[in-house]
Order: C-alpha cells, then sequence, then structure tokens
C-alpha cells in the first residue's frame, strides 16, 4: 500500500518535527522547573518582571518572538555573533534555530502547570524534611520534585505539543528550509500554497494527528503508572 | 540538656522565653494561642527569634550576640509535628529511613528496636495515605527518633487525634518517653498528658515562661491558676501497688504510708504508679468523719492557703511525704478555722480518681554526650 508508507519527505519533515520538539523540550523542561519553583517558592525582587518575561511569548504575536529572535540570536544580532565568535554555535537558519524558537514558545506553557502542583505541594513538609537533616536542595529532590511530578509531566506534554506545532516564530526566524528547518507545520503550509499539494496536505495532517494522539495516549499511561506510585491512587 | 532564653514575635504577640530542663521529659504547656508551635519552631530553627541564646546538651544552637543560628538541618532536633507531616509519596519504610538516605545521619538507634518500640512492625510497606491518624503520629515518631536527634520535640502530638486513638497512642508513648534516651520537650495544652508522661514542666502563658520546674511542684503552686486552667489544677502522687481488691474492683496504692484505694486500672502488685487527684475531688474536715462513703481519708496538715477573693480557696496539704491540693470555698475555710499548720483529714473520692496513671519516669540524668 504506498498509501499508508511515508515519503522522504515526509519522513524528514516528521523525524525533523520530533528532533526539533525534543531538543527544546530536553532544554526547556529543566530550566522551567527551576523558574517554576522560583516563582512558587520565594518572593524576590523581580518576581513580577520575571513572571511577566516568562509568559510574553504566549502573549506576543509568534511573529514577533520570532522577529526578536533574530535580532538577537541571528548572525549579527549581539547574542548570536558573541555565540559564533567564541563557542562557534549558530541558531541562524538551521533546526537548532529551530528547536530555539520552539522552546521559546513553549516555555510559558511548561511553567504555568509546574508552577501550580508546586504550589499545591504543603511546604512544611519541606521543613520535616530539613528537620531530618536533609539539605536544601537534596529537600527539594526528594520530596517536592516527586510530588510535582504529575504537574511537571502535564507541562511537558503541553510543552512538547506546542513545539511541535510552532510556526509563526520558527518560520520568521529560521525561515523554510527543507530538511533543516522545515518541520510538519511548516511543511503542511508550503504544501497549501501549492495548486497541486492537497493530497500532501491532506497525508501532513494525518500524520500530525497521529502523532499527536500516540502521544496523548502515551502520557495519559505514564501518568496513571505516576499516580498509582505516589500512593494517592486505588491501586 | 535543653537552655533556652530568647525573645521574638509572634504576630502582635511579644515572646519572652526563658528556661531550663534536664533530661527526661519536659512539657511545654499553655493555653491555644500562648505561643507554645512558635516557641518550638524557633528551638528547631523554623522561625529565627530576635535575640537571645539556644543550647542543647551545651551545644549552642542560636544565639544573638554571637550570630550563631544553625539551619534546621544542622540543629539534629527530631520534630515530631501536630500535622504528623509524613512524605505522601514514600512509604512508611522510606519515610522512617529518609534522615539515613536523604539527610546522611546515622543513627546508632536499631531500625528494628523503633519499630518495636512503636509497633509499626505491619505498615512498613504502607503509603501514609492508608494508614490511620494515630498510626501516622507513630511513624513520625519513629521517623523523628531514626534521625539520631539530640533532642526530640513533639508539639501536641495528640492534638488531631480523637480519644479512641489517644488511647491508643498513649501506651506508646509513655514506653517512648521512658526508653528514648533523649531529652524530650513535649508540647501540650492536655494536663492529664502533662502530669502522665513529663518530668518538668515549663508553663507558658501569652508568650511568657512565668514559670518552670518538677512537674509536681509545679502541679501544687496555687498562684498559676490562670497559666494552668483552673478545672485543671491538681496535684501529683506517687505511689506504688499494695494489692488487688478483685472482689470490689479496687486497687491499693501506698502513697508512703497511707493507702489510697482506686477503681481498678490495671496495674501488677509492685508497679510504681503516678496519680493526678484533681483539687475539686477532694474535701477537708477538721476531724476524722463517721459514717462516710469516701473510702480515702488521711490524716494531713495544711501548708498554705492561697489568698483569693473570689468564692473559692485553694488548699495544699501534707499527707507523709506528699502533697495533696484541695479547692474549697472561702466560706469553709473561715468556719474551719483553716490556717497552715493545722491538722486536718483529707477526703479523696475514690471513684474521682484519674485512671490515667503510669510509672514514673526514669531518674533525671545529664545526658551530655
Amino acid at each position: 500500500m504506498d498509501f499508508l508508507s511515508l515519503q522522504p519527505a515526509e519522513l524528514q519533515a516528521l523525524t525533523l518535527t520530533l528532533r526539533v520538539a525534543g531538543a527544546a523540550l530536553l532544554v526547556a523542561l529543566p530550566l522551567a522547573v527551576v523558574v517554576a519553583y522560583l516563582l512558587a517558592r520565594f518572593r524576590f525582587p523581580g518576581h513580577g518582571v520575571l513572571n511577566a518575561l516568562v509568559h510574553m511569548p504566549l502573549v506576543m504575536p509568534p511573529v514577533v518572538t520570532g522577529y526578536l529572535l533574530l535580532l538577537a540570536f541571528g548572525r549579527k544580532g549581539p547574542i548570536g555573533a558573541f555565540l559564533n565568535d567564541v563557542f562557534g554555535i549558530s541558531f541562524a537558519f538551521n533546526w537548532t534555530g529551530a528547536a530555539l524558537a520552539a522552546g521559546v514558545m513553549a516555555f510559558p506553557l511548561l511553567v504555568r502547570p509546574i508552577r501550580l502542583s508546586f504550589e499545591a505541594v504543603d511546604t512544611k513538609l519541606e521543613e520535616a524534611a530539613k528537620s531530618l537533616g536533609a539539605h536544601r536542595v537534596v529537600a527539594f529532590l526528594t520530596v517536592s520534585l516527586p510530588l510535582a511530578l504529575p504537574g511537571i509531566l502535564g507541562g511537558a506534554i503541553l510543552g512538547f505539543a506546542k513545539a511541535m506545532g510552532e510556526f509563526g516564530a520558527t518560520i520568521t526566524f529560521v525561515s523554510n528550509i527543507p530538511g533543516e528547518t522545515r518541520t510538519l507545520a511548516l511543511a503542511l503550509y508550503t504544501a497549501t500554497q501549492s495548486p497541486s499539494g492537497d493530497i500532501a496536505a491532506f497525508r501532513l495532517t494525518l500524520i500530525a494527528v497521529v502523532v499527536a494522539f500516540a502521544a496523548l495516549i502515551a502520557s495519559e499511561l505514564f501518568a496513571r503508572h505516576l499516580r498509582r506510585r505516589l500512593g494517592d491512587g486505588d491501586a | 540538656m535543653l537552655e533556652v532564653d530568647i525573645v521574638g514575635r509572634i504576630g502582635p504577640l511579644d515572646l519572652e522565653a526563658r528556661f531550663e530542663s534536664g533530661g527526661g521529659v519536659t512539657a511545654l504547656f499553655g493555653q491555644s494561642g500562648a505561643g507554645k508551635t512558635t516557641l518550638t519552631n524557633m528551638i528547631a530553627g523554623l522561625i529565627k527569634p530576635l535575640d537571645g541564646h539556644i543550647a542543647v546538651n551545651g551545644i549552642t544552637l542560636f544565639d544573638g550576640r554571637e550570630g550563631v543560628d544553625l539551619p534546621v538541618q544542622a540543629r539534629r532536633i527530631g520534630h515530631v509535628f501536630q500535622d504528623a507531616r509524613l512524605f505522601p509519596h514514600l512509604s512508611v519504610s522510606a519515610n522512617l529511613t529518609y534522615a539515613r538516605w536523604a539527610g546522611r545521619r546515622k543513627p546508632d538507634r536499631d531500625f528494628d528496636e523503633v519499630v518495636e518500640l512503636l509497633g509499626l512492625g505491619g505498615l512498613l510497606g504502607r503509603k501514609p495515605a492508608n494508614l490511620s491518624g494515630g498510626e501516622k503520629q507513630r511513624v513520625a515518631i519513629g521517623r523523628a527518633l531514626l534521625s539520631d536527634p539530640r533532642l526530640l520535640i513533639m508539639d501536641e502530638p495528640l492534638a488531631n487525634l480523637d480519644q479512641a486513638r489517644r488511647n491508643d497512642i498513649l501506651p506508646y508513648l509513655d514506653r517512648l518517653c521512658v526508653e528514648a534516651g533523649i531529652p524530650i520537650l513535649y508540647v501540650s495544652h492536655s494536663i492529664e498528658e502533662v502530669a502522665r508522661l513529663s518530668n518538668t514542666l515549663v508553663i507558658l502563658s501569652n508568650g511568657k515562661t512565668p514559670a518552670f520546674g518538677p512537674v509536681a511542684d509545679m502541679l501544687a503552686r496555687t498562684d498559676l491558676g490562670r497559666a494552668t486552667g483552673r478545672h485543671e489544677a491538681g496535684a501529683l502522687v506517687e505511689g506504688k501497688v499494695t494489692y488487688l481488691d478483685e472482689e470490689w474492683g479496687l486497687t491499693h496504692v501506698d502513697i508512703g504510708g497511707p493507702i489510697l484505694q482506686i477503681p481498678d486500672m490495671a496495674a501488677e502488685i509492685g508497679d510504681a504508679v503516678r496519680l493526678r487527684i484533681r483539687a475539686r475531688d477532694v474535701a477537708l474536715a477538721t476531724a476524722p468523719p463517721v459514717g462516710l462513703s469516701i473510702r480515702n481519708a488521711f490524716a494531713a496538715t495544711v501548708t498554705s492557703i492561697s489568698e483569693e477573693t473570689g468564692p473559692y480557696a485553694e488548699i495544699l496539704c501534707r499527707v507523709a511525704d506528699q502533697t495533696i491540693r484541695a479547692r474549697i470555698t472561702r466560706a469553709s475555710v473561715a468556719d474551719l478555722g483553716l490556717a497552715p499548720g493545722k491538722p486536718v483529714t483529707v477526703l479523696i473520692k475514690s471513684v474521682a480518681i484519674d485512671r490515667r496513671q503510669r510509672a514514673p519516669a526514669p531518674p533525671v540524668t545529664d545526658l551530655n554526650t
């Protein structure tokens, strides 16, 4: 069945999408956990500013975020030039740039549920951990972090979905280059721009639906497993 | 050995606490809102006092002048919280060993010994969500004991339990207080618990500590009425079980000469027991009465009479070596012509005696280790 087997271009777009979203999540998730914990547990000067900064990509038009990324991380941008000169890292017009755009856009969606789940964990449990000799970092790793896992998982799913579907910031920042930055969303857009692209667009849509559905099922199974381990399930 | 001399603030209330206690069990007693939990949190390092000094076994935990303020995790104080605070994602067994694997404490107390002491054997594999309130508190106590503490703070461990659960857990506390081998600071607003468990009593009232000392002396003091609560007043009497009268269901307790007859209390002959006799259950007579249902009538001497303006007076009497406290009306004091030094007969209704008895706590030893 030819219809069911992926064509090279589709396979390329799919693996690229998974790589971009995976890399974005890998870097953004630990950072989001730290930021969420800071926002949930501490009051410090700049608390409000940090909170606003984190949520900016959610409220700004994605094209604006993409353009700001281009200004900052482009070859001539201050951060981009510095990273290129010192470390030889470049985000311009390659898949890491797409991952950066996806990570930035997904960040607020990661932070929000994780922060809520940290707020739901009783701070008194960490006091108890410290009274038993645990250092503050150990108390966080052994008590608050595991108890917040369901929220972290929820944030990760939301963030991964957002990273996979990210369009506006990506196309503005790193353009639409096959094999480098043309993710599923961009490939779909490209197909819709071509007069004979209806079938291609439909196939890409099917792929996106199947991947999203599989991810949701997998996360639901994982969440069930977590609840059982945390001991408040009925199992 | 615990030394506390601190000032601090609790919302609108100024806290000024000063007391010392040896080993054994020190009860921190006061009404709700007196600042008990705040004071224990300061000792534990969860709240910073404004100034002062806190030391356990000669080791300074806090000193405002010298700028010493050990963090919570370095104080080695086992803290049993009112709400247990077990880690819900860990099994009972992982909760009990938390100090070892997360706090790098090396308790010389044996795990199995603590499990046996608190009756936790059947609970080890369970999650906290599947424990009753009393079981949770027992696990919390075991967890604190296994953190190699210098001092064990127990902040009203029975406050959130119903009476049945309290009765389940009290025998464990009896054993713990005798066998812990470390000083215990026991916070409570129940004079029964205090009288049953402690050696030293510290009274906390409106953030101040007006008095502290051996529990029997403190309960006999008539000048602390407001702080200890009027209805609670009573005296502690220590004695030995000499005879079990099975026909009438009575237990005879030798209190240093006189024999007190009390309702059967599940003790063995030879057991040392501690009884609390409430002041309102004691009557006085100037001559040995006849034709009376009261079984306990002892010759005594009045040692002091409180000077008060209300309808009641608090009388302390000496019976053998022990003090008994009576509350009678001031009118009766006048009618009977009571005065310090006067011989009287003390009448105690057998049925009024509290069944909450216990073996006296171990001799107070200095635990500088």
